[in-house]
């Protein structure tokens, strides 16, 4: 066992693979970029295919090879399931699979796991049953948890080698040109898309709208792409994107909210041009009304918003709070519509919003960036993946990227989640170090990390109570007790990779 | 300092979270319930859990009161294990008469002298929910040392008139209630707090009853949800205007006293006692409120 920095201890031959975390910035890494095989197409060639199946043959997948997806479909998504079913029935083992994300749709892939067809995984995040299974010790070797940043930094760099992207396109022409925000079921970006379709060996589209030639916008253009199927439904669109994302009625939710947006506005950072990236659900996506607010009464507009979009960030872009936004995900059909209507809404991929190995990621230019955390400890260790009894259910997503790189990084959470304190002693499992979290803010009040002395002064004529994280665990304690520890095995189901490839923390098997 | 009542927000006792959560959203008094939202399978376990919460919890300078059940339904349970627990007042719903108040007074009295609590700590605040109530107000006011304040129910008393609510026509039927209820708070030197606004996604609406039960002289209204704080709060918290006015009115009066003089004008206008109170109200409900501290900047 090595301990990193962060106090985890991690097992010798993980360590030996990818080395073992230092600091957010201890890497620079200097590399010649991986790239995918070319094989040419002439003219009157077609790239058009029949079916599934005809495409798994043409691109010649064989066992023990790596296929990848993309979660912009998110649990609306069929692609994945569609074409795992049909490796499976050709009778091919040991696939690796590197999808940007997995969502609870995705359950089949327990049986492909257990029927050897799958037998490596890498992943932003796991949910619901696959997450369950896995930390049962579902799989021999472990799940490889990678930032989205982090991910693109891997298949940049080589460290994925993807032989064959599968990738869902709400539409495509039949050369390969796609996109996400036209046909049956729009997603917007296909940010994640991108990075897959430009450095897999080979690059199918599967698209439920086929186009005339030439599809525009070129999201994902046909000099990347080997072959189109054309598919009954890419997915449910319900499910790949909702409504507009509600902003909550919870009132503690809004009043976490409210305080957020009121350290974002005393900060040093809230002034003309400033930059800001907020999450899409609970109190994060209500941070960015009311700071809205805050922006119309002093009159100050943002230069650039970031991340996951939702309604929320495009009508700011409408009404011109916000310049520009620079969307890897979109998260709603407000969202999308914003995309297509607004040329100030543009599309970039996952290496271009974080991967922290290129010359410069987007998030490097972040000023304010909002997030939540299943839990975060004394240290301000932020775990958003293993849940109160050790399973596996978040994601890793944009967190550790966003929070390094932004020079102001605010989590939001409760003190406590029903019977759960969500500010702990020592978090299960650390996905974003400390050191890059600067202010907790709860309903009860706030905690500026202590080396963020700068902002302690800030923030001091703030009419919301300032505790220290220890004070504040105290509240927790004190309210539903210490929770007793998790007991885990000691088979290492999954391995997280700090955003830079060093071995964050590992997660064990739970006993039951 | 004058306390401030500009918001006494309803807690149903029978739901920990939002008993534990209750002190978050900047409510003046808090008003946990034992009595109608509280079904009557839950009625003991309730009891039982205010209790611990009272005890346990930290509420910091915030008002706790309890909504009791009727005397012959429980109440007199509630009333002895809230003593107890050390809440600050005993809400007595549907109060009809001044023998409602004297009867639960006694058993307050009775135990603050069993558990040694100070005798006369328990405050009472009578709500009525009745004609009878209404046309009995200012008996109902006077009735206790202990009473610190009345307040209206308007529903059960729009269903006892053979109206209902009409807040979209300035609530006229129960106008007559409202005043009631403000005379007899105001001749007996304690707090007045209106009905309940049970709409609680119209804000603008809520903003407009708050705006209406001001101008009359009350000092706050019921609350059924968190989100209803912040407008009601900020009706009643003087607007810097306000505040400035005040100060100024004070300035003439001291320059004024100083010099001897004993009329007094501002900016054209004479000023006579009752504008110095008004003035002395409007600093006072300013620092209560925390944006006004006598002789300081407080920014905005």
């Amino acid at each position: 066992m090595v301990k990193n920095s962060v106090g985890r201890d991690i097992p010798e031959e993980i360590e030996k693979n990818y080395g073992v975390f230092e600091n957010a910035f201890s890497r620079k890494p200097s590399y010649s970029r991986a790239s995918g095989k070319v094989t040419a197409v002439h003219p009157g060639e077609s790239k058009k295919l029949k079916n599934i199946r005809e495409a798994i043959e043409k691109v010649g997948l064989k066992d023990g090879m790596t296929v990848s997806f993309h979660h912009h479909f998110r649990e609306g998504d069929a692609v994945l399931n569609m074409v795992m079913e049909e490796i499976a029935r050709m009778g091919i083992k040991n696939i690796s699979i590197a999808p940007s994300s997995i969502a609870n749709v995705h359950a089949p892939l327990i049986e492909h796991i257990k029927n050897g067809v799958v037998t490596s995984v890498t992943s932003s995040g796991l949910r619901d049953n696959l997450g369950a299974e896995i930390s049962r010790g579902l799989m021999n070797k472990p799940v490889i948890i990678r930032s989205h940043g982090g991910r693109a930094r891997a298949i940049e760099s080589g460290e994925i080698h993807i032989d064959v992207a599968f990738l869902g396109a709400p539409s495509a022409d039949e050369y390969g040109n796609a996109n996400g925000v036209k046909g049956k079921a729009p997603c917007g970006s296909l940010g994640y898309a991108r990075v897959d379709a430009k450095y897999a060996d080979k690059v199918v589209i599967l698209t439920d709208t086929l186009v005339p030639y030439p599809n525009t916008p070129m999201s994902i253009p046909q000099t990347d792409v080997d072959y189109v199927v054309v598919v009954d439904a890419i997915g449910d669109p319900d499910g790949i994107a909702k409504g507009a994302t509600r902003i909550t009625k919870n009132p503690k939710d809004l009043l976490i909210a409210e305080n957020a947006a009121k350290v974002i506005e005393a900060s040093p950072y809230f002034k003309e041009g400033f930059s800001f990236q907020t999450g899409t659900g609970g109190a994060t996506l209500a941070v960015a009304k009311f700071l809205a607010e805050a922006m119309r009464k002093q009159n100050i507009k943002a230069s650039f918003g970031l991340g996951g979009i939702t309604q929320q960030m495009g009508d700011m872009l409408e009404e011109g709070l916000v310049e520009t936004i620079i969307d890897t995900q979109t998260f709603d059909k407000g969202g999308i519509q914003s995309m297509i209507k607004n040329p100030n809404h543009y599309e970039i991929d996952a290496g271009y919003y974080a991967n922290p190995g290129n010359k410069g990621a987007a998030v490097n230019m972040l000023d304010v960036v909002v997030l939540s955390a299943l839990e975060i400890d004394t240290n301000f260790n932020v775990n958003v993946m293993t849940g109160s009894d050790g399973i596996i259910r978040g994601a890793s997503g944009g967190h550790s990227d966003t929070s390094a790189a932004s020079k102001l990084s605010i989590i939001c959470c409760p003190l406590i989640r029903g019977r759960i304190p969500t500010i702990v002693e020592e978090v299960n499992t650390v996905i974003t170090p400390g050191e890059t979290i600067d202010v907790v803010v709860t309903e009860v009040g706030i905690a500026v990390n202590p080396k963020r002395t700068d902002l302690e002064e800030a923030l001091r004529a703030l009419s919301i109570p300032q505790f220290t994280l220890e004070e504040l665990k105290e509240k927790a304690y004190s309210i539903v007790g210490k929770p007793a520890p998790i007991e885990y095995g000691d088979k290492t189901v999954a391995v997280i990779q700090y955003r830079d490839g060093s071995v964050i923390d590992t997660v064990k098997n739970i006993v039951e | 300092m004058e306390r401030l009542r500009r918001t006494m927000m309803f807690v149903p006792a029978s739901n920990a979270a939002m008993m534990r959560d209750a002190n978050l959203y900047g409510a003046d008094s808090i008003m946990f319930d034992l009595e109608d939202s509280i079904s009557l399978r839950e009625k003991d376990t309730s009891r039982f859990l205010i209790y611990q919460a009272v005890k346990t919890l930290d509420y910091g300078n915030t008002e706790t009161l309890v909504r009791v059940n009727a005397l012959n339904a429980g109440g007199q349970d509630d009333i002895e294990a809230m003593v107890r627990a050390g809440i600050d007042a005993i809400r007595l719903p549907k109060t009809e008469t001044a023998q409602d108040i004297l009867d639960v007074e006694a058993i307050i009295a009775q135990t603050e002298k069993k558990c040694g609590r100070e005798a006369g700590s328990t405050k009472i605040f009578a709500a009525v929910e009745g004609p009878l109530g209404v046309l009995n107000a200012l008996d109902i006011a006077t009735a206790s040392e202990r009473i610190i304040g009345i307040a209206l129910g308007a529903e059960d008393y729009v269903t006892s008139m053979k109206t209902r609510r009409y807040p979209e026509r300035n609530s006229e039927e129960i106008f007559f209630a409202r005043s009631m209820i403000v005379h007899a708070a105001r001749a007996a030197g304690i707090a007045a707090v209106d009905t309940v606004f049970s709409n609680v996604d119209d804000m603008d609406m809520l903003r407009k009853e708050t705006e209406i039960i001001k101008q009359l002289g009350f000092d706050g209204k019921s609350v059924i949800n968190p989100r209803q704080i912040s407008v009601i709060n900020s009706v009643f918290t003087p607007q810097q205007k306000e505040i400035e006015n005040a100060e100024n009115v004070m300035a003439a009066i001291e320059e004024a006293e100083a010099k001897g003089s004993g009329v007094i004008a501002l900016n054209g206008k004479m000023i006579d006692k009752p504008i110095v109170e008004r003035a002395q109200r409007v600093l006072q409900l300013a620092e209560a409120a925390g944006v006004w501290k006598e002789g300081e900047e407080i920014e905005w």
